[in-house]
Order: structure tokens, then sequence, then C-alpha cells
């Protein structure tokens, strides 16, 4: 067993977008940095859809363009409302998202870790892989002074750590510092990935070069529960996955498989990936809780960010982008106190907080801190509402000799029926107040 | 869509694991009965490790396991299913994640 007697400016723990966002930052400022992962390679045990959100990395590593693994930059979004055998869609592709540095990108997380870690060793970071942290080193006032992990003898000692340990967040929850997560605001996304030529992939969402395209699906899919499906266009492969809340995955007795491959042969998603080689199946939770299930974020000697902080915008699809920039305002802030001299202490990385306040992270998480209750109390409008908008599609597009003001009539028929002018107003008005 | 075709087997046959022989990073408290909780990990499982015994008790073998946390956080209010990461380096390996 290895000892190291040093002592660091600070430790991460986690490889993941957030954990590489503050060891880098921190090594390039000169700070003495020990990165701790407990895969084989970084990534090996992290999963995402995946969305690359340009602006986050780029505040960290101006020029990622230049050597980043990435897929496919975005040009078309595309929000499919579902029922068993059609879905509603709404698409924006635009020519200018065709730009010199796109906005959003596809990656595969495994690879592009990897990557994010190696700029963080190339700025000096020390990392070492195939290491569990197992519990947080505190002394006789409760500071945090160090780690414990599963391969070395004693503690690693440093002046702050900082936990991007990911969405089940074990050392914090076993130091108390944050509670277990709950079967309500967690989900647990299930994905695979297709291979296809790249003129296949190309030809069926008709895209030329490094242009791409996402699709995210709601309705029927999630059979009653609250949940999303995805599918999004990498260079050669298609990830496709769906992700439930855990607590009506639990309820429901379907299998999280099963859901998957029923969501795969949708008339609308089997023809995009027919014939495609399926070589990997993962399996992930989201915080999904939002706002209200954050847990506190620093401490005397410690700080938290990304997942393992509930760091996830769930409307916007958002997460690693709030754990880049988490990670990025973290270290920040680290940087700062060190300069001044002052020690990691409770009072001084309030400012973390303070900074983070100042930011989209958690102006955004603020702005929708209602919806995971409403989507909580109203899931079986997810079913709904996508089975009205079909129905109210076909029967406008079926031309079968009715007269047109009788087909509207009818329309608004079976739309009161469904859920009636005063669930109507309702609805509309309990999602305008969450969304507000 | 029929739920039929689903072989979890295949799915799971795709992904790279390191196993830590003989030592599981998840155990199944000794138990006579199973909470409705610990009994539905047996369909919640994405990587169907658990599964209803002759006795009517849950038993896991971790082996497929994609550490994702499920069966710990549906598990949290009945402490029966006790759940730690695997040991650095082993587990699943994911090539594309």
């Amino acid at each position: 067993m290895a000892t190291i007697e040093e002592r660091f400016d600070a430790i991460v723990v986690g490889a993941g977008p957030a954990g590489n966002a503050a060891a880098y930052t921190m090594a390039k400022a000169g700070l003495k940095v020990l990165q701790l992962e407990r895969g084989e390679y970084p990534g090996s045990k992290n999963v995402q859809g995946a969305i690359l959100y340009a602006d986050a990395l780029e505040k960290i590593i101006p020029d990622f363009r230049e050597d980043a693994p990435l897929e496919r930059h975005v040009i078309e979004q595309r929000i499919w409302m579902m029922d068993d055998t059609s879905h509603t869609g709404m698409h924006y592709r635009s020519e200018d998202f065709n730009e010199e540095k796109p906005n959003r990108y596809t990656i595969i997380r495994a690879q592009f870790d990897r990557w994010f870690n190696a700029k963080v060793r190339e700025a000096g970071g020390i990392v070492l892989c195939e290491t569990t942290v197992t519990e947080l080193v505190k002394d006789t006032k409760g500071h945090v002074i160090g780690v414990l992990t599963d391969r070395h003898g004693g503690p690693l000692l440093a002046d702050v750590v900082v936990m991007a340990e990911g969405v089940n967040g074990l050392v914090g929850q076993r130091a108390g510092l944050r509670d277990e997560l709950k079967p309500q605001a967690v989900a647990l996304a299930v994905k695979e990935m297709h291979f296809l030529p790249q003129e296949v992939v190309e030809s069926r969402f008709n895209l030329s070069g490094d242009a791409g395209v996402v699709i995210e699906a709601m309705g029927a899919v999630s059979k009653g529960m609250v949940g999303t499906g995805f599918l999004y266009t990498n260079r050669e492969s298609i990830s496709v996955g769906i992700g439930c809340i855990v607590e009506d995955l639990a309820k429901s007795g379907v299998t999280p498989y099963a859901l998957l491959d029923q969501f795969k042969a949708h008339p609308s998603i089997a023809p995009l990936i027919a014939g495609a080689e399926v070589k990997e199946y993962a399996a992930h939770l989201i915080p999904e809780g939002g706002f209200r299930s954050m847990p506190a974020i620093y401490g005397g000697g410690w700080v938290v960010a990304g997942d393992a902080a509930h760091l996830v915008n769930s409307v916007h699809r958002e997460g690693s982008n709030l754990a880049m920039t988490s990670g990025r305002i973290a270290a920040e802030t680290i940087i700062w106190l060190k300069r001044r001299r002052e020690p990691c202490a409770f009072d001084n990385l309030a400012e973390y907080r303070k900074r983070l306040e100042a930011s989209f992270v958690l102006k955004d998480m603020r702005k929708y801190q209602k919806i995971p209750g409403l989507l909580h109390n109203n899931r079986q409008l997810l079913n709904l509402y996508p089975r009205m908008l079909s129905g109210v599609a076909q029967s406008w597009l079926r031309v079968d000799g009715k007269a047109k003001r009788s087909k509207e009539a009818e329309i608004f028929k079976a739309v009161r029926k469904q859920r009636g002018v005063v669930g109507l107003v309702a609805d509309g008005l309990r999602l305008a107040r969450a969304w507000r | 869509m029929s739920t039929q075709g689903t072989r979890i087997e295949e799915k799971l046959y795709q992904n790279r694991y390191v196993v830590d022989a003989g030592k599981p990073h998840i155990k199944v408290r000794d138990h006579d009965i199973p909470s409705p909780a610990l009994k539905s990990l047996v369909t919640a499982c994405p990587a169907s490790c658990y599964s209803l015994n002759e006795q009517g008790r849950v038993e896991i073998v971790a082996d497929g396991c994609m550490e994702c946390g499920t069966c710990r956080v549906v598990c949290a209010a009945t402490g029966e299913v006790e759940w730690n990461y695997p040991r650095g380096g082993y587990g699943v390996l994911f090539k594309f994640g």
C-alpha cells in the first residue's frame, strides 16, 4: 500500500464533468491537486445521453474543439409527444447552427471524460484511478481535512475536498453531509449504443458533415410514469434511451429494459435504428428533484459540485453544463481563498454558494423549483396530452367526406371529454405558475 | 410491442466487467419475508440482478450490476440492501457510457 505523505491544496473526488472542471481549473492556477477516480480510466463509470453544451466547457478550455472527441454538432432538435402509434412533433432545424463554433454537440462520455481528464494531467494535476474514496477524514472540530481510500493505508490530506462524486454521492452521504436520494426525486435512465455506418446515420436524419439531430420524446412511451425517452445521433452510432422516476418504476412492475425495448419498437423510432449493432447497455441515475432536493453544497473544508449537489435542470435536459460550471466556480472560489491566504473554512466557502447563486446554475435551479412537484402530482397528464394531440391531429388530417365545421365540433367534444374545459384551464395555470 | 422479446442477458453480454470474485459489492440483508420495496427490485433493477427464490426470499447476483444505485434508493427506508461501490478498478467498465 502506497502512502502519500504530502499535503495537497485540494483533493477532488471523481473524474466526471464536475471533477474534471474543478481539478483542471485549480491545477492550471498552480494549486497542488490530487484527483481520485474509482474507474479503471476516467469515464469508465460515467453515463450520459449525451449532449455537451459548448459554453460551459469554453469557459474552462476555450480551444477544446481542437482535440476533444466530439461526435456531431446539433443542428436540429425534435420534441415528440407520443401515443402508441404516432408522434406529434415540434422540430427546430437551422442552418445557423452550422457555425464556426457550434453551441451543442453529441458526445460519448467514456471517451470525452478521458480526454478532459488528460487535460487535468497536462495542467499538472495528479490523478489516481482505480481508487475508491471510502470516507472523509475530519479533525476534532468536524472540519474536513482529507479522505480515506481503498488503496492507501493512511489518510490523504488536503486543505479542501471537492466532492464531485456523482449522483450516488456515498462519500458525502456517509459523512452525514447530505441525505440519501429519495425515490421520487431521482430517475433511472437506461440506454443502448446502436452502431450504424456513418452514411446510414446521415441519410436517415438528412444530415451531412458533422451535423446531428437530437430527439426528446414523451408520452405513452413512459407507460404513465414521469419519464422521457431520447435518441441522439453520434458520428457512426445512435444513443437511444429512456428514463423514469424511480418511485414510479418500482411501483409499475415494468422492467427498465422492457421499457427501453418498447420505446425502440415504437413505429416512429424503430426505422431510425433498424439494422444497427448494439454494443453497450448502460444504466444511470439522474437527480431530478430540482432546487428543493438540493443538499448543502459547502462546509468546513468541503464543497460539492455536479450531480452530487443535484444540479440538474430537468426541464431543459441540462446537467453536465451545470456540473462543469459548478466545478469551475468551486475551483475559482478555492483559488481566490488561497490567493488571499484564507483557510477553506465554512464561512469562507460560503463564497462558493454566493457565486453559484449569481450564475445561471442556481438561477435556473430556482426558476424551475416547482416543476418536479407539478409532474409528481400530475403524472397522468404526461400520457393524456400527447394522446389528445394525436387524436386532434389525426381527425384534422384525415379527409373523410365530413364537413369541416362538424369535424371541428367533434375535435372539441373529444378534448372536452378527455380533460374538460376547467381541467384544461387549470393545467395551463398550474404549468404557468410552476414555470414562472 | 410485446415485452416478450426482451432478453436482459443479451444486453448485459455487450458490457465489460471486472468481477471482484467472492467480494460482492451489494448484499441483501437476511430476511424471511421481503418488503414490497425489496420485492420490487426483481423488476426495477436494470440489470435484473435480483430474483425471488423458492423460499420467497429475494436474492442478488451482482455480476451484471451497472452500479446505478436504484436498489439502494428503493430500499433506503427498509435497510434491506447493503450497497457499496466495488473496489477501485472493479465492476462495470463502460466503453461508451
